[in-house]
């Protein structure tokens, strides 16, 4: 096996006199579940069309599995794939199950497997209804379904949670992590940042054609240095009991929202400040530590 | 550029082919064929004041003029949104990273319309033929048969242009119109100007060129197709003597008919591929 699947090389793209991707660099691993973001005209969307070989590079290189994705083994290479495209309509007189079969028969997939994957996605009791009766959630889900046709190793998923409730949301996580424990690569784009942060296993920052960070969100938050902030409950006079503790600590500033304190700190004076909190004993009712959150590291590359 | 797997060509035109059979698209299509072939031959003399089943050559003239309107239209609004449609919807982009090339999509979507069009084509006027049959001699349903084969093949060239104006147009509405357009020009406004241009040169010159200006239209070659294979029209419509021999050979006419079949798939394939 590679120690990469997808590798990007020097990969541009020109639209006429608009360069939309500028020589990005990518490199994922098998099994790693890696999320794209960016906001709209970031080229997260070309990069992400340009690796599914929907429109050509200008220059550079993309290799899915050591392959190019419009080589002469282009067949062998797609039928690895797994894609969910944004807000996709699939075909409104087919049934669900009809709607899979279709794709089934286009990937060289056994038709057998087809009810099996719309279980999987909980959509077993609509198998047989017309996709036109279908919620946009169902519709998202039959898409996801349709993705996982054929056990690709690789899946691309563009805003996948489009349209799905919370409960919906977290099924389909779970199914994610059920396939990066089957060894399957994951690449997907989200715009609800705070909910990718806490699932990708490591992600790219996308801007103005570059990417701008890549990593764990971890190593992006600390190489950005971005403030922390301890957010802390407790008796009354509790203010004024934090200020005198941590005075002399570089404290960025600290807010009262009425129920707790909110104490912004550079990362490195979290400790001597929790040490110095711990003295202040009963007065003290409950403590958090919050981290710049995607959102925070995601504006902070931007400006 | 890469081979052309006919499986995969198969699926995507069964899927267009019974998506059609569903939506009952090919049972009205053939239901209006059936009804307008059975009025016009029954009531096609009523204007000499006779009704009734008369002769097969008169018939097939006035269904000439019929499906000379008709099918075009259908064949435009059958396949104006085969392409765009799915680029609309979004799907395109997922069928493209699917293990099958640009070419096999649109020969697929093709071939599953085309399968619709004929089926409505064959069912619809093949019923009348079916009803007309006694009063027919062989040499009648010979030429019964060259109308609906003729028909058809009017059929795929203009599902043919339906095609590519579908690969060339960035929204559907565009293609609608794109799709109107083509019929008015080349059922109405096309033959206006050859006339037009045979009136204004009052014929003194390219009287000769002008029967072969009537290949550039793929109606009109269906028109011709038609009625020089019928002794009976030939002499009605004074034509015969007009016209240049080489134009009377069902085999160039049919020859250039899938040209016009050919050719419009051919630029949609390569538009689609760039």
């Amino acid at each position: 096996m590679a120690s990469t699947i997808v590798e990007a090389r020097g990969v541009t793209k020109d639209f006429g006199s608009i360069q939309a991707v500028k020589g990005v660099d990518l490199s994922i691993a098998p099994g790693e579940l890696f999320g794209l973001i960016g906001h709209n005209g970031a080229g997260k969307s070309t990069l992400f069309k340009m690796m599914l070989g929907l429109i050509p590079v200008t220059r550079g290189e993309i290799r899915l599995d050591g392959e190019s994705v419009t080589g002469p083994r282009f067949r062998d290479t797609r039928r690895k794939i797994g894609y969910l495209p944004e807000n996709v309509v699939l075909y409104d007189n087919l049934t669900g199950i009809e709607t899979l079969y279709f794709f089934a028969d286009l990937k060289t997939v056994p038709r057998s497997s087809c009810a099996a994957l719309l279980e999987k996605v909980g959509l077993a009791h609509a198998a047989g209804r017309r996709v036109r009766e279908y919620s946009k959630g169902m519709r998202q889900r039959l898409g996801f379904a349709q993705a996982l046709l054929g056990k690709p190793r690789l899946l691309f998923l563009d805003e996948p949670t489009t349209g799905l409730d919370p409960g919906a949301i977290r099924d389909f996580y779970r199914i994610l992590r059920e396939l990066r424990d089957e060894g399957v690569t994951m690449v997907l784009t989200s715009h609800i940042l705070a909910e990718i942060q806490e699932r990708v296993d490591r992600l790219a920052i996308m801007e103005g054609g570059v990417i701008r960070a890549t990593g764990t969100v971890q190593s992006l938050r600390e190489a950005m240095n971005l403030p922390l902030t301890l957010e802390i409950a407790g008796g009354a006079g509790l203010r004024e009991q934090v200020a005198r503790v941590l005075e002399g600590l570089a404290i960025d500033g600290i807010d009262d929202s009425g129920h707790s304190l909110h104490i912004r700190l550079p990362r490195e004076a979290k400790m001597p400040a929790l040490a110095r909190l711990a003295t202040l004993g009963e007065t003290l009712r409950d403590l958090h530590v919050r981290e710049p959150s995607l959102e925070d590291v995601f504006f902070g590359y931007r400006t | 550029m890469f081979s052309i797997d006919f499986r995969q060509i198969g699926i995507v035109a069964g899927k267009e082919f019974w998506d059609r059979i569903r939506n009952r698209w090919v049972l009205a299509v053939a239901v209006v064929f059936t009804v307008f072939a059975l009025v016009i031959a029954y009531f096609g003399a009523a204007q000499q004041g006779t009704v009734g089943f008369h002769s097969i050559d008169v018939t097939i003239a006035s269904l000439v003029s019929l499906v000379i309107y008709l099918i075009p239209l259908i064949a435009l609004i059958l396949g104006f949104d085969a392409i765009v449609g799915e680029r609309e919807r979004g799907s395109l982009d997922l069928l493209l990273t699917l293990p099958i090339t640009r070419k096999e999509l649109i020969l697929g979507k093709y071939a599953g319309l085309a399968g619709a069009l004929a089926f409505s084509t064959i069912a619809g006027f093949g019923a009348v033929g079916v009803i007309l049959s006694p009063q027919l001699d062989l040499n009648a349903l010979f030429h019964y048969a060259g109308f609906m084969a003729s028909a058809i093949l009017l059929g795929f060239a203009f599902l043919s242009l339906a095609v590519m104006l579908s690969v060339f147009a960035s929204d559907r509405t565009r293609a609608s119109g794109m799709a109107i357009g083509t019929w008015f020009f080349f059922v109405l406004v096309f033959d206006l100007l050859i006339l037009g241009a045979l009136v204004v040169t009052a014929g003194d010159y390219g009287g000769t060129v002008f029967p072969y200006l009537l290949l550039l239209n793929p109606a009109d070659v269906f028109r011709v197709l038609n009625v020089f294979s019928l002794d009976e029209v030939r002499t009605l419509y004074g034509l015969a003597t007009v016209f240049p021999e080489a134009l009377s050979n069902p085999a160039t006419l049919g020859g250039v008919m899938l040209a016009w079949i050919a050719g419009p798939l051919m630029v949609a394939i390569w538009r689609f591929e760039r």
